[in-house]
């Protein structure tokens, strides 16, 4: 990601790490059966795709299925033959033996090409659906307000997006298709022993709820581990990430010591939950093993006392033991298929939640375009206020002629951010109106309406892309020549030469290679370009050597000339020659007027005002 | 891989244990179709139910203690490889804290975070795989192979011809989508990249209204994902088709090769119906291990990312004999002090001399890069000089233990840094012995205590990991106090007031004074009108000392300093 100046937060600790073991889930939907019927819907344009992924399993597993009778039959003939050569009645039918295995050869082909077909054709479904969630996800982000971004840290934006579609895409990859084959396979074999002999069905159905239990009150069990564990890492991660953030601190203040002891603590905490998580997971395979292998034992027994009773063939106990193997395995599978798709309902829910959030109000119909702007801006009777409850602006009335400079003055984190929220319209006003060139801003098209306004913040934004781009950035299929004229225009065509590829030179994803200045010199740049007739600029400039400072103020007095300017003001060359003040506190505009007219009103302003001289002389006094 | 293994040594016995118990699950495993052959061929030939029940039994028991063997063993293995993380992890974490500032540059902070956290736990999960499968996997592939050929040799070969049959399948279709899955994670980064900065630019997206054009670059990279996920998918649905064939074909092989051995009266069916599952069993181990290759690369990378971080020695460490404190108290003197980034062209401070003593304030003043952060982490010795000298009370730091040298200083960096804790714990960071009373009064000098009270749980409130609460002038203010609370004998400032509004500044700096009275104070700034009062300036241009002197001095002497003050002064108006 680009951008400039301080972004708070990092996006946490490392991605949740999906199944960490079967039966497991932390996470629940809430509302399992609408979501399942909702993600669904995706399937619908590729419905005829996914009746053939079903049918391709199904008959893939079938013939599959089949396999181990057939099987069976041989191995009775060949007992058949072998008891009868040692009665000296003949051998073994070798050409019955071939013509089984000649046809189970083609079974068994068949299915391996319909199993192919299958996770062919689910490839195409699971990432058509996933590439149109997607879609469906960034569309909304366009639809969505301001408020919505406001609201919510990136990580957690981003985490939905990422870490959710990705658990959607590989449960619709693999255990969708897992689902259909296991539960085929599971009817299949039953149904085939149980043509084969009830009664040892009913001896490996025995083994059923044995595995059954096991795997359920495991994971019961394990469910509290594995909080525990990834509560425990997620410490632990959270740590490393502070301590060497802060590193020089660390250093600086000699606290390796603590950092290094607390450090032990948190991976003792670790290693406590962990290996317990850990072992109670690694408990399910064997124990699974055991339930098929208590079956495999059972069945031999009963299997070989019914051949002796002569109630059933030998080759029937072979191809028992086999389904009593493949019996086990869909099983498991299941379990596990189970635990995955309550994670991805869970994962689709949220990602419908966020498709369900309150959309911006569509443009009115009939909205209109300003095609020659002027600048002129007038709020009448504005009330604002981010939630309903706390009131910020109250019946405020301004208005500014075209070309007139704007100084909006305040102690930092007064609430600036507000009035460009407004007057771009990110948020709506709760009462009154908000002109430009005379029309209400809600009859203007979003789109229009901001073209006419540049925006020059502290927080530049720039992507990850070449110089050219970024300033290009500002009108679209702007010329090479503008983009250079621009830049030329913002002081930062010097500083772009310098550069090794120019204006060819591509910004690293932190933007680590140009300084803060030169940024802030680029999006400067990038409002020329766009040419506005209503500027937005913060004349902030922190962590800007003073060199740079110099090319930017100027810069921004040439952007300011013949526009209407709203300025964040931090000098006081700006605030003196402003035609309007803006005095904000705590979010709210607490006076308005000229320099003079506010300074003889004695209120806050007066204060602020004088407190730059009051510190100053503090300070000299103090020498 | 295999050097991070050998930090598994205190595991000795446990593995020795895991091994055990691997084998004889294995062994228990193997037994069953030999025992079930038995069955089949003694107790059903000869019509002997007892035996068939002593056999089943037997098959039971052996199943029991196997599955016993195996839960014990998972035991130990979850034991082993997550003790193996903590081995590593607390490996890497001491070592990194010993890490001066230059190794945190070439590493990056957070690729230092990955390689602690990410990468050891891909490790410790591949250790987990290894134990709980990899071990047992093997040695029922040569277990199996083994009974086999003992059961009858010459179809055991059938089994062995397998082998590299599976291996080839599965290295033909591994060898095509391992790298596609590599571009792929490639696109899907590209793809997260786009969209997280749609994130963080929206409102510069709308106010240029580029949203269509975002779309369109989010579209491509949407395609471009699910065109080679599709790709990958189509070649990895090779995978099981073919393997589950192979594996069937080759009971048909044995069934086949097996009704002639049979005929020819060299084996017993129950035999082949043991044969038809040792096949089954090594024929699946054989898929783990393959499985098991494809994580190891994984693994491996992760590996080789934690061996260098555990490689690269700390480049500062304490001298052997540290010479004993002088007694002496804040005095801070460059000594033709030149120093250089490591790999870097040009020295980024060339021939600094200066002095500084107790009651002195000295203001560092220049362009960026001009090498004022630089001069002032030389003072803590978080960098090493390249020549000259740093003395802090008389003493080179390289003479003094760092521990002792740090306490004398308190430091305020540019970016202000807290932890997660309560404000108090936070200033408290500074010095430990602090009483409630100190911790106050630092608050308050830092012009702190206002927004900390107004605050819900005031000096207890919790400051939320990153500081993600607090503004950035809050956190500026709360990284003063902690300096302040350490009563150092030298001050350093870097530039720690550019997120205070000016009345909060100008306050701020007025109770700074009475407070760093009789300490030695040095302070990094950007703006002339800030440092026009100190007892000495330096003005940096390129790394070079451009003037030194009272404000009046270099007025007069410095041309840089005149540009500076002059471009300034003139936009301020605050022109003495």
């Amino acid at each position: 990601m680009i951008s400039g100046a301080a972004r708070g937060g990092g996006q946490g600790g490392p991605m949740g790490m999906r199944g960490m073991g079967m039966g497991m889930s932390t996470e629940r939907a809430r509302d399992f059966k609408g979501t399942l019927l909702r993600l669904l819907t995706y399937f619908a344009p590729l419905k005829m795709q996914m009746l053939a992924v079903i049918g391709a399993a199904a008959i893939g597993t079938v013939f599959n299925v089949v396999g181990p009778k057939l099987l069976g039959l041989v191995t009775t003939k060949l007992f058949r033959g072998v008891i009868l050569k040692g009665a000296g009645l003949g051998g073994v039918d070798f050409r019955y033996i071939s013509h089984v295995l000649i046809i189970l050869m083609f079974l068994y082909l068949i299915s391996a090409c319909f199993q192919y077909v299958q996770q062919y054709l689910m490839a195409y479904v699971a990432q058509t659906t996933v590439y149109a969630m997607r879609r469906a996800v960034e569309e909304k982000f366009e639809r969505l307000p301001l408020r919505f971004f406001d609201a919510r840290t990136h990580g957690e934006i981003m985490s939905r997006v990422v870490n959710d579609l990705d658990n959607i895409s590989s449960t619709l990859q693999q255990n969708l298709t897992q689902l259909i084959t296991s539960t085929v396979t599971l009817v299949g074999v039953i149904a085939l022993m149980l043509t084969i002999s009830p009664l040892l069905t009913l001896v490996v159905l025995l083994t059923l709820p044995m595995s059954f239990v096991a795997v359920t009150t495991i994971a019961k069990r394990s469910q509290g581990y594995f909080i525990a564990q990834q509560r425990a890492l997620g410490q632990l991660n959270g740590h490393v990430e502070e301590m060497y953030t802060g590193h020089k601190i660390v250093k600086a203040f000699g606290r390796e010591q603590a950092s290094v002891t607390t450090f032990g603590e948190l991976n003792d905490r670790y290693f406590e939950a962990g290996w317990r998580a850990q072992f109670v997971t690694g408990m399910i395979m064997p124990l699974m093993t055991l339930a098929g292998n208590v079956g495999y034992a059972l069945v031999a027994v009963f299997g070989g006392i019914l051949v002796i009773r002569r109630s059933i063939a030998i080759g029937d106990v072979q191809a028992f033991i086999q389904y009593a193997r493949q019996f086990s395995q869909p099983i498991t599978q299941l379990s596990s298929v189970a635990n995955a798709i309550q994670l991805t309902i869970a994962s689709a829910e949220r990602v419908f939640e966020l498709l369900d959030e309150p959309e911006e109000v569509p443009d009115a119909e009939g909205a209109r375009t300003i095609e020659q702007p002027r600048g002129v801006v007038r709020f009448a009777d504005v009330d604002f206020g981010y939630s309903a409850d706390a009131p910020l602006i109250e019946q405020m009335n301004i208005s500014v002629e075209s070309g007139q400079t704007i100084a909006i003055v305040g102690p930092t984190g007064a609430g600036k951010t507000t009035l460009v929220n407004l007057l771009m319209r990110f948020y709506d006003v709760r009462g009154g109106s908000i002109l430009v060139d005379g029309i209400d801003v809600r009859e203007i098209r979003r789109g229009s309406l901001r073209r006419m306004f540049g925006m020059v913040l502290q927080d530049t934004w720039l992507f990850s892309g070449t110089i050219a781009e970024n300033i290009g950035y500002g009108r679209q299929g702007a010329a090479r020549e503008e983009i250079v004229h621009a830049a030329r225009a913002a002081q930062a065509d010097h500083f772009i030469r310098t550069l090794p590829e120019s204006y060819e030179t591509v910004l690293n994803e932190e933007a680590t290679n140009l300084s803060q200045g030169q940024k802030q010199l680029l999006t400067i740049a990038r409002a020329f370009l766009a040419d506005p007739a209503i500027l937005i600029l913060d004349e902030a400039t922190s962590s800007v050597d003073t060199r740079t400072e110099v090319l930017i103020q100027q810069a921004m007095r040439d952007l300011m000339q013949g526009r209407t300017s709203f300025v964040i003001a931090h000098r006081l060359s700006t605030i003196r020659d402003a035609g309007l003040i803006l005095v904000m506190n705590h979010g709210s505009i607490v006076e308005k007027g000229t320099h003079e007219e506010l300074l003889a009103r004695h209120g806050f302003y007066a204060d602020l005002y004088n407190s730059q001289f009051t510190g100053r002389a503090l300070e000299e006094a103090g020498v | 891989m295999i050097r991070l293994l050998k930090l598994i040594r205190p595991y000795r016995t446990e593995i020795a244990i895991v091994l055990v118990l691997a084998f004889f699950q294995a062994l228990a495993n193997l037994l069953l179709p030999r025992l079930m052959a038995d069955i089949v061929d003694t107790g059903i030939v000869k019509g002997d139910t007892g035996y068939i029940l002593r056999e089943g039994a037997l098959m039971i028991l052996i199943t029991i203690c196997g599955t016993a063997c195996a839960i014990s063993g998972s035991f130990f293995a979850a034991k082993v490889s997550i003790g193996f993380g903590r081995i590593i992890r607390g490996r890497i974490f001491n070592h990194v804290e010993q890490f001066s500032l230059h190794e945190f540059d070439t590493f990056s902070t957070a690729s230092l975070i990955t390689r602690t956290t990410n990468d050891t736990t891909q490790v410790q999960q591949v250790l987990v795989l290894m134990l709980s499968m990899l071990v047992t996997a093997p040695m029922m592939a040569v277990g199996g192979v083994i009974l086999a050929l003992a059961q009858d040799r010459k179809l055991g070969w059938v089994i062995v011809a397998v082998v590299p049959v599976v291996a080839t399948i599965f290295i033909l279709i591994m060898r095509q989508a391992i790298p596609l899955f590599q571009v792929m994670q490639v696109k899907l980064d590209k793809l997260n990249l786009v969209l997280d900065e749609g994130l963080s630019g929206v409102r510069v997206i709308r106010a240029f209204d580029r949203s269509a054009h975002e779309h369109q670059r989010f579209d491509v990279a949407n395609q471009d994902v699910t065109n080679t996920a599709i790709a990958v998918n189509r070649i990895v649905a090779f995978l099981m088709p073919s393997m589950m064939l192979t594996l069937n074909f080759t009971s048909l092989a044995i069934m086949w090769f097996g009704s002639i051995r049979i005929d020819h009266g060299h084996m017993g069916v129950g035999s082949l119906v043991a044969f038809l599952q040792y096949a089954m069993q090594i024929l699946f181990a054989i898929l783990m291990v393959a499985v098991m290759f494809v994580m190891l690369p994984r693994a491996a990378a992760s590996a080789t990312r934690i061996n260098e971080v555990l490689d690269v020695a700390p480049e500062i460490n304490d001298a052997e004999e540290p010479r004993a404190p002088t007694g002496r108290r804040g005095y801070v003197e460059f000594d033709h002090v030149t120093f250089r980034y490591p790999g870097a062209e040009e020295p980024a401070l060339s021939d600094i001399s200066f002095r500084a003593s107790p009651g002195e304030v000295t203001a560092i003043i220049g362009g960026t890069g001009s090498g004022k952060s630089t001069l002032i982490s030389l003072i803590p010795r978080f960098y090493d000089v390249a020549s000259g000298r740093v003395l802090v009370d008389g003493l080179d730091v390289r003479d003094m233990r760092q521990a002792e040298l740090r306490e004398k200083i308190g430091f305020v960096p540019q970016k202000a840094v807290l932890f997660s804790g309560t404000i108090h714990e936070n200033i408290r960071y500074g010095n430990d012995e602090a009483s409630e009373e100190d911790i106050w009064q630092a608050a308050s000098t830092a012009q702190a205590v206002e927004f900390v009270e107004h605050m819900p749980q005031a000096f207890e409130s919790v400051i939320a990991q990153g500081g993600i609460n607090l503004s950035g002038g809050q956190k500026q203010r709360l990284s003063i106090a902690r300096a302040l609370v350490r009563r150092p004998e030298i001050y350093i400032f870097d530039d720690s007031f550019s997120a205070l509004d000016f009345a909060t500044d100008a306050r701020l700096r007025a109770a700074l004074k009475h407070e760093t009275v009789g300490a030695t104070v040095l302070i990094v700034a950007q703006r002339v009108g800030t440092v026009m009062d100190a007892d000495r300036i330096l003005v940096l241009d390129e790394g070079r000392l451009a003037g030194i002197g009272t404000h009046r001095e270099l007025m007069e002497s410095s041309k840089v300093y005149r540009e500076i003050a002059s471009s300034q002064l003139s936009l301020e108006e605050l022109a003495s």
